[in-house]
């Protein structure tokens, strides 16, 4: 749907030949415009098409079937667009409130950062009920660890496993400690 | 291939193929898939709004198995190279040849065109990390392999070819300049490669992987220096620089670069920024005054951090784009048909699709010396 609040600009391209005219109240307009100047150049090739702003001839639209969330920047939908994954759940509400402000706001890209972590967990708890128990280890590629890196891999799961069980200790202790100390009344 | 989070994919047999969903649509099958240095980006969870069930990919070749009703050029069983582009051809942009700027294939950003399999900050498309995958404006794209062309040769001309010649193209080389490049991953290579196409004198590449450097070093036929040997990086461009600086430096590392902490913890640690601006920081302050800043690294949407008070007293020319892939080819073909330009030369790994989650791992942690890894899936090497 068109954004009405986007200005209609007239296509610029039946203008362009007699646009000299409408400045010469100023001297030396445009007398020394050279498009190979442009600076973009090459990665542009020039043509002026950017006057006509939204007026190019577009093609099909796809039909819409999934939920998909617009930038407010953008004064329609695009033509083709991608249907994966479309917002669901809590991540979904999450994405639905970063859309309504535009890509220049972190009010847009954080809570979208969010929605992605929140997502994740999402993910492990449709694994589960799909009965599909999520193999961590070997989504993360550890099969690769262990063959490239292997001294490495082990010296840093014994480094993981000491700390836990130090923290373990520590904090069962201090359990203790404090079950004591409500008995000493 | 099924993204689950940071660091997590797996090979999904479950996913269901895709389906024609617009009349310029086709299916293709796909014979090679790459995983680009970018990928690591939305792997590593930089980019937002990557969702979960997401299939990655944005370099990949195959044969065409369906079309939709409007599609004119392709037929079914051609085998094509698509670039990462997803680009209508009719819009401001593509008329214009920005095909990496297309406004016509992207609802929920405006600030970057449609890309396959790389986030829904992209467009929310599949990727090529697949056995099948839907492209969209099949007309525009993709590019019929020429005949007796390498299937690895060609799926590098979807991106890191175009993408590193851009990189040296936009840097506007004089003859006689020097050149640096940051960043000795893949498209790094790339471009310093092809900086010697417009005639620089002298290249060189910086990075902190002595594998890279060798590599570059042999490949590209540049001088490579380890950043973390050279003390202030800045100084010693300008010391091996005779005084001014480089000509043109080129950014082709972007939102993951090392070396400078507090980048890393605001970028990549906290996300509180587009990610680790360290190198475009470095390119800045490398360059001479009057100098150009060419850059191709990718960075997410948020705000970077970078000296942009000296881009203005030093007058510096900042050129940035996704590489116009279409636009390039018939160049790129040109280079590679000639015998200028290697492309499956960088290629260290081979690796099944079903692997995919090793594959990853592997180019992510830069294990076994990978400089840049390509997917086979299964049916490919039976029938391609």
């Amino acid at each position: 749907m068109e954004d009405k609040n986007i200005a209609s600009v007239k296509p610029f391209e039946k203008e362009r030949e007699n646009l000299a005219d409408n400045y010469k109240h100023i001297n030396g307009w445009g007398i020394d415009a050279d498009p190979e100047n442009e600076p973009t150049y090459p990665m542009k090739t020039y043509t002026g098409d950017d006057h006509n702003r939204l007026e190019w001839e577009r093609p099909p639209l796809q039909i819409q079937t999934v939920e998909i969330l617009k930038s407010i920047e953008h004064p329609r939908l695009t033509a083709v667009y991608g249907t994966v994954a479309p917002p669901s759940g809590l991540s979904g509400m999450i994405r639905r409130f970063a859309f309504k402000y535009s890509e220049s706001t972190y009010a847009h890209w954080l809570p979208l950062v969010f929605a992605d972590r929140i997502n994740v967990v999402e993910g492990i708890v449709d694994d589960l009920a799909h009965g599909h128990i999520p193999n961590i280890f070997a989504e993360k590629g550890w099969k690769a660890e262990w063959k490239y890196n292997r001294q490495e891999f082990v010296q840093n799961i014994a480094i993981t496993i000491a700390v836990a069980t130090a923290a373990i200790i520590i904090f069962s202790k201090s359990k203790k400690k404090k079950k004591k100390s409500l008995f000493s009344f | 291939m099924n993204y689950r989070g940071p660091f997590r994919v797996r090979a999904d047999h479950n996913k269901p193929d895709p389906e024609i969903l617009h009349p310029q649509d086709a299916i293709v099958r796909v014979t090679r898939s790459c995983i680009c240095g970018s990928d690591l980006h939305i792997y590593h969870g930089l980019v937002p709004d990557t969702r979960v069930g997401t299939t990655f990919g944005h370099e990949f070749t195959g044969v065409v198995e369906q079309v939709g009703t409007g599609v004119q050029k392709l037929k079914v069983g051609d085998h094509v190279l698509v670039p990462f582009n997803i680009a209508c051809g009719s819009c401001t942009f593509c008329k214009q040849e920005l095909y990496g700027n297309c406004h016509e294939s992207n609802p929920e950003a405006t600030a970057v065109g449609g890309i396959f399999g790389y986030s829904h900050t992209a467009g929310g498309y599949d990727g090529g990390q697949a056995e099948y995958v839907r492209v969209p404006y099949a007309d525009v794209g993709p590019t019929i392999i020429p005949e007796g062309m390498d299937l690895d040769d060609a799926v590098l001309l979807t991106d890191v070819v175009p993408t590193g010649y851009q990189a040296a193209e936009m840097g506007g080389i004089k003859k006689g300049d020097t050149v640096v490049v940051f960043g000795a991953g893949p498209i790094g290579i790339m471009a310093a490669k092809c900086a010697w196409l417009f005639g620089a004198a002298r290249v060189i590449i910086i990075d902190h992987l002595e594998y890279r450097l060798e590599f570059a070093r042999n490949y590209s036929q540049c001088e490579a220096y380890n950043f973390k040997s050279l003390g202030d990086p800045v100084v010693f461009m300008k010391k091996t620089t005779g005084g001014l600086g480089a000509d043109v430096c080129i950014d082709a590392v972007g939102a993951e670069a090392a070396g400078d902490t507090m980048q890393t913890l605001l970028g990549r640690k906290m996300l509180m920024t587009g990610g680790s601006a360290t190198a475009l920081h470095w390119a800045i302050n490398s360059v001479k005054k009057g100098g150009i800043i060419s850059i191709v690294g990718v960075y997410g949407p948020i705000n970077a951090l970078v000296p942009i008070g000296n881009v203005v007293n030093k007058g510096l020319t900042i050129r940035a784009n996704q590489a116009s892939v279409k636009r390039l080819l018939p160049r790129m073909i040109e280079h590679v048909q000639a015998g200028r330009i290697d492309p499956k030369g960088i290629i260290t790994h081979r690796i099944p699709l079903e692997e995919v989650s090793e594959a990853y791992h592997i180019f992510s942690a830069k294990r076994d010396n990978c400089i840049k890894p390509v997917l086979i899936p299964p049916k490919a090497e039976m029938r391609a």
